[in-house]
């Protein structure tokens, strides 16, 4: 565990986090030259892409668990690498460095008038590296952290530039936002008072000796928090607000990001922390209606990023109804749909950037006749649009048939009013595009600004997300098997507790050295874990204090 | 058996600032609800002192008896809370100071191509109809003039939207919610 090991792979842990906010750093300190840290993010981004797959091949053989600056895992925070959390950290890796790339080919295009470059580089970075952290957290509170460190860069992001529509927008998201952020604050702090943790393998084991009521006003309060950073429908309201007056490289990755961050969290304490599904029937309401009102909510737009926003709502309800059925088909499908999604709706937001730039407007009134004048573009929105549809054999019709068999082999009533949600939210997806499609693409429209050209450094990204679209579909079986792997994981908690707790009660760090002279078991629920401990002090203070109430 | 029976007067501190930061978040202002956030922000940290158990010394070894510590995990968080509801304050004040700038007002508005979209179900338009055409206001001119609630109060205000107005003055108690 101490020093560098290079046949572990347990440092690799770590660098998805701390790269990105080593370069933000050194972006942020030189400000003056953009070119320098276009340089440094590109770099940075990549390193984690690659430090991502290595993972995400490693961790195959079971979960790498990192204890921060060697404390041990339950008094220490835990940096935890499972099938789920890298196989997220290497989509996402790739859509961002994707994004990025746009966003440089966009800034050298407009001479960086309208974002301010200085900013725009080093809050990026901030924003993955918070993803990353919400995604390798193996500690509710460091996960609260993580939420923290991508919401304030989104927060800096969508208010970029500062002018009257995006502080408009840019004000509902950040009060939604916080509002989810003081819901999650006070779960944390109930589960701390009813258990004396915050570490999610603790708290695994932990949680079942709490009483029923209180497990299920924690669980119900870490759904709330999630869902509202998930669009989830009763709480989606904010979202096809705030997310389309961004900066189109900014829409897009917070619509493959943000609301996929929340997603996980939510499989991640459902999974782990309360594997008994008690709430199961609310998630699958709440995901019939986010299906279904979202699109409805997509087909009754005329501007094309807010239709593209709304499916982006409509089609969080997949996961949730795969997260809902609590089975390992289920969570294997809605792992995969997660990923599918994130790809490919990042890549629309990037093609309807394109578009505003070609045809000078977002909304389809304004639009026409694209496939004629720029039959690249045409293709570049036709592919991912109907991925989302899930028109067979792309990725979104796998996912979508797998949820479906899931949902069909679960096979109580709920569970197929479900399918025939999930399968009319399909069709009426695919209504929503198709109108999009002829209204912008295919027939004749509005004349078109002639000078508006398509910078080949902004194809070339959505060319290859797009691309990276399409390879889930050929990697399709191995990815699904990789997915299915993954969802045995989490329907297994005992995995996850035994990676981050290999005795039981502590993880590998120094101090878990300390602790073994004393020996001193865990008394859950009384134990009130918070001894931290200077490496000096060999003496062990876990026995909880007695009595002492002095003020 | 530690001693975790929580103090009367922190839970009533909590619940106190909890229902006035919920109140104020409910308001239209981004000033009231920045205090609202801030209330809300401190109750839920005061909350995590509860759930530390019982007021003991400093964790420190050697200074204090094992027995009489005090949980310092809680207090570990809570630092971490405060820094973090330090920047947003910061960053909503920058908020309602950029958005009164703008707009002469700092109110948190609804979805405004929302409300379009539903003046073209009431006029029973086709969503993909040219529904821009009997609207001749930008979005950004909409934003400016609309003020559902923090203006109604104040009718010395100049009919020209561009007339400075205090944005959450005491005066403005009128049509909340």
């Amino acid at each position: 565990m101490n020093g560098l090991d290079l046949s572990d792979l347990t440092w690799l842990v770590p660098l998805p986090v701390v790269l990105p906010l080593f370069a933000a750093g050194l972006a942020l300190a030189l400000w003056r030259n953009g070119k320098a840290q276009g340089v440094i993010s590109v770099v940075a981004l990549s390193l984690v892409l690659l430090s991502s797959v290595a993972l995400l091949v490693a961790v195959d053989d079971g979960p790498l668990v990192l204890d921060v600056g060697g404390w041990a895992a339950p008094v220490g925070i835990d940096l935890v690498a499972d099938r789920l959390s890298t196989l997220m950290l290497t989509v996402s890796a790739a859509v961002t460095l994707c994004v990025l790339l746009y966003s440089l080919a966009q800034g050298v295009e407009d001479g960086d008038a309208e974002t301010p470059v200085a900013i725009f580089h080093p809050t990026y970075l901030v924003l993955t590296a918070g993803v990353a952290n919400a995604f390798l957290s193996g500690d509710l509170f460091n996960l609260y952290v993580g939420f923290e460190i991508l919401l304030a860069a989104s927060y800096v992001l969508i208010t970029l530039g500062g002018t009257g529509e995006r502080i408009r927008a840019g004000t509902i998201y950040v009060v939604v936002s916080l509002v989810s952020s003081v819901v999650f604050l006070l779960a944390i702090a109930l589960t701390y008072a009813a258990t004396g943790t915050v570490n999610l393998a603790q708290l695994a084991e932990r949680l079942p000796e709490v009483d029923p009521t209180v497990q299920l006003v924690l669980q119900v309060l870490l759904l709330l928090a999630f869902g509202i950073k998930a669009a989830i429908f009763p709480l989606s309201a904010w979202l096809p607000d705030s997310y389309p007056t961004a900066p189109a490289p900014v829409t897009a990755v917070f619509a493959g990001l943000l609301t996929k961050v929340g997603v996980y969290a939510i499989i991640r304490t459902q999974t782990l922390l309360f594997p008994d599904g008690r709430v199961d029937d609310l998630l699958m309401w709440a995901a019939l209606a986010t299906m279904v009102v979202g699109i409805l909510g997509a087909v009754a737009q005329n501007d094309i990023k807010r239709l593209v926003s709304f499916t982006l709502v409509s089609h969080i309800g997949y996961m949730i109804f795969g997260i809902a059925m609590s089975s390992e088909a289920g969570l294997a499908a809605a792992v995969f749909y997660v990923a599918h999604h994130i790809t490919v709706q990042t890549a629309l937001f990037l093609v309807v950037g394109l578009i505003e730039r070609r045809g000078g407007s977002t909304s389809l009134d304004d639009l026409g006749g694209l496939a004629k004048i720029a039959p690249v573009l045409a293709v570049l929105f036709f592919v991912p649009a109907m991925n989302l549809a899930g028109i067979p054999p792309l990725s979104g019709f796998l996912g979508k048939a797998g949820l479906l068999q899931a949902g069909v082999a679960q096979g109580t009533p709920l569970a197929y009013a479900l399918v025939v949600g999930a399968v009319l939210t399909s069709l009426l997806t695919l209504y929503a595009i198709v109108k999009a499609w002829n209204k912008a693409f295919w027939q004749a429209g509005p004349a078109v600004p002639v000078e508006a050209r398509l910078p080949r450094g902004m194809i070339a990204p959505t060319a290859a997300l797009v691309g990276v679209g399409l390879s889930l579909t050929v990697l399709a079986g191995p990815l699904f098997s990789y997915t299915e792997r993954a969802a045995a994981t989490l329907r297994d908690p005992a995995q996850y507790v035994n990676a981050v707790l290999p005795d039981g009660t502590r993880g590998q760090g120094k101090s878990a050295d300390v602790a073994q002279d004393a020996g001193a078991g865990t008394d859950p629920p009384e134990d009130v874990s918070g001894d931290v401990r200077d490496d000096d002090a060999r003496e062990d203070v876990r026995d909880a204090p007695e009595g002492g109430d002095g003020g | 058996m530690i001693d975790m029976s929580p103090s009367v007067t922190l839970v009533l501190v909590v619940v106190a600032l909890v229902a006035v930061g919920v109140y104020l978040l409910l308001e239209r202002s981004l000033s009231r609800v920045l205090l609202g956030v801030i209330f809300l922000g401190n109750g839920i940290n005061l909350l995590f002192l509860v759930a530390g158990g019982a007021a003991g010394g400093a964790p420190i070894i050697g200074q204090t008896e094992e027995s009489e510590m005090s949980d310092p995990l809680p207090q570990a968080m809570v630092l971490t809370a405060i820094v973090i509801t330090l920047g947003m304050t910061a960053f909503l004040l920058a908020m309602a100071y950029r958005s009164w700038q703008l707009n002469q007002h700092d109110e948190v508005q609804d979805d405004l191509e929302d409300r379009r979209t539903a003046r073209r179900a009431a006029a029973d338009q086709a969503a993909f109809e040219d529904a821009d055409a009997d609207v001749l206001s930008t979005l950004a001119e909409d934003a400016a003039e609309v003020r559902d609630e923090t203006g109604d109060a104040e009718p010395a205000e100049p009919a020209a939207p561009a007339a400075p107005a205090a944005p959450a003055s005491p005066a403005d108690q009128g049509g909340r919610r």
